[in-house]
């Protein structure tokens, strides 16, 4: 919590802090571009100049990241625990929207067979009521029209704000983890890595822990969908259901969730990145 | 941990000391054990030679090195100016009380802090002069770095450890295997490549930090309290370390420590004291003293 505070107030009193930080990420994910450039146009002339060049390979840096999240799990579950918490609503909110036309349509269709079947029944006899029950159709779905639009405004307003006090969760998790991390932060620095590759470790730590957060934020978000409805209207609910979309609506999740996780490990990572190796050094003895 | 074979009766026998005769049949291994200090040696001097182009006397200079921390309105002066030379091959150890300064002046000439005032050169090249891509240049080829905390990434095995300089240093993935198996072997811990630090020792951790400080074939290894964590023996054992990678490779090894058994094995001790150097002393000026203390009925 008070990591938090300290970093925000600190990035408020001093804007170059934030703008160096910032512009550290773009470094983080330059320098390979420019790297790339470089070998694209005539690597031989570069040379010289690269056998001074520190670089760590986004394969090995993926490897560290991964190995250290994995063998983390309690601090990465912490920070995971809004994403999954968030992507578990959003999916939620969504997937009960298909589910719920779904049903509405598998009603429909079944009201307009059983009604054409009535109709060849009584298609002589009762005609005037056929034209009875015709106007009532129309006006029902506009009022739930209306209703549904407020709700779905209402949703969408639930959906952004939990997803952002998400945001700030993981944000303040990594920002713990960070602080329990200084020594190994210093360490590395010692041993030749860049301001930039401590951002882009924390980065990648941060995807990964956003795609799997997402990931399980989604299929318990679909499991909730699934057991309401089922519960409610029986389980062949499913076969009932646009799929399409609801794979969709998985995409989205786990695209919004892992951006998620990415733009709130911003801040923390720049912080682990700002710091002098000396004082990183310093801070666990 | 060192393995040795009887040439009589074939016993095989696993310590990290000295054996002079076999446990079994009693035959003589002074042989044995001096054929294997010398295939270490050789080891030692291809894995770290410093190859370095420039071959300068002092590999690091120091001027009127400075560094004060404002804590609130006060200033503390941790370092009041040192002015110290360190030839190339040299084991310079740095002795002082508790909060003299040593921590403070490793951090600048490992250049992981920059000074109030004054400059500190290696190889002839002033550090503050550097870009932040050559500092971390020089930090990874040029210097290695004990703590006193061993200071493992604590998620990696022994030999990730010791390759991570490595990586960083664009080397190709089975040359680093390669050297990173042969640095540990070379500390004794051959079989434990893939053991985490906290399934080690702490002297053992020391070693792997020994061996990752040799990573990249540095011109000069500062260890900051080397043996501050660990016991009497396994302090010495890295103490011994140390130097014989120091005589081997020639290798620089500026030390800070309160460690006394330092003493035996450093070309030059410095005395500093309030963030000053008090004095400094050679090893022969040392050894006549204790010579004549000896001598002494
Ligand atoms: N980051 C810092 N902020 C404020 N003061 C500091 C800082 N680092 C060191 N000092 C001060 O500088 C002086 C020298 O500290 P230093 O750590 O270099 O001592 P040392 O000789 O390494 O001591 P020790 O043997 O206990 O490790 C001390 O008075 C200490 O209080
Ligand atoms: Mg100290």
């Amino acid at each position: 919590m008070q990591s938090t505070r300290k970093c925000w107030s600190r990035a408020e009193l001093d804007p170059r802090l934030s703008a160096c930080g910032l512009r550290l990420v773009v470094k983080a994910v330059m320098m390979d571009v420019k790297k790339l450039a470089k070998v694209a146009g005539g690597g031989g002339q570069a040379a010289p100049q690269i056998q001074k060049q520190i670089n760590l390979p986004w394969p090995d840096a993926f490897r560290i990241s991964l190995r250290s999240v994995l063998l983390r799990l309690g601090r990465a579950g912490i920070a995971a625990t809004g994403i999954v918490l968030g992507v578990a609503f959003l999916t939620y909110v969504w997937s009960d929207r298909i589910f719920s036309d779904g049903v509405e349509k598998a009603r429909l269709a079944q009201e307009q067979t059983l009604a054409a079947a009535a109709e060849s029944v009584r298609k002589p006899a009762a005609a005037p009521e056929a034209e009875q029950g015709a106007p009532d159709q129309p006006v029902a779905p506009d009022a739930s029209q209306s209703t549904k639009a407020e709700k779905d405004a209402r949703q969408l307003w639930l959906v952004v704000m939990s997803l952002l006090v998400c945001g700030i969760g993981i944000t303040n998790a990594m920002l713990m983890s960070v602080t329990e991390r200084f020594q190994e932060i210093g360490t590395m620095k010692c041993l030749g890595a860049l301001d930039a590759f401590i951002v882009r470790l924390f980065l990648i730590e941060s995807v990964v822990i956003g795609v799997l957060g997402s990931a399980a934020g989604i299929i318990i978000g679909i499991l909730f969908v699934l057991l309401y409805y089922g519960i409610k209207e029986g389980f062949s609910v499913t076969a009932k259901v646009d799929w399409g979309s609801l794979v969709m609506v998985m995409l989205y999740g786990l695209v919004i969730g892992t951006v998620l996780a990415l733009l709130s490990a911003i801040p923390p990572a720049i912080r682990a990145a700002q710091m002098p190796p000396a004082a990183a050094l310093r801070s666990e003895i | 941990m060192a393995k040795y074979v009887c040439p009589s009766c074939g016993e095989k026998i696993e310590t990290t000391g000295i054996v002079t005769v076999c446990p079994k049949c009693n035959a003589d291994m002074a042989g044995v054990m001096e054929q294997s200090a010398r295939a270490l040696r050789q080891k030692a001097a291809e894995l770290i030679k410093d190859d370095s182009v420039t071959t300068h006397e002092y590999i690091v200079r120091t001027r009127g090195l400075k560094r004060s921390y404002i804590m609130g309105e006060e200033e503390v002066q941790a370092l009041r100016g040192i002015d110290l030379d360190v030839r190339r091959g040299e084991y310079l150890s740095i002795m002082g009380p508790s909060g003299s300064g040593k921590s403070t002046l490793f951090n600048l000439i490992g250049g992981l802090d920059k000074p109030t005032a004054g400059s500190c050169y290696i190889n002839e090249t002033d550090m503050a002069q550097l870009s932040a891509h050559e500092l971390a240049w020089q930090r990874c080829r040029t210097i290695g770095y004990i703590f006193q905390t061993f200071n493992l990434i604590p998620v990696m095995t022994a030999l990730e450890n010791v390759t991570l300089p490595m990586i960083f240093a664009g080397m190709g993935s089975d040359e680093m295997l390669e050297r990173g198996r042969m640095l540990l072997d070379l500390v004794g811990l051959g079989g434990r490549l893939n053991h985490k630090p906290q399934e080690l020792s702490g002297g053992q951790q020391q070693r792997v930090a020994v061996a990752r400080s040799l990573a990249n074939s540095p011109a000069i290894v500062l260890a900051d309290e080397p043996t501050g964590n660990l016991d009497l023996q396994t302090g010495k054992e890295i103490i011994e370390l140390l130097k014989e990678l120091n005589v081997e490779s020639g290798v620089t090894i500026i030390s800070a420590t309160h460690d006394l058994k330092m003493i035996d094995v450093s070309d030059r001790i410095v005395h500093i004291r309030d963030g000053q150097v008090e004095r400094i002393e050679k090893r022969e000026e040392i050894d006549l003293e204790i010579g004549t203390m000896g001598g002494q009925p």
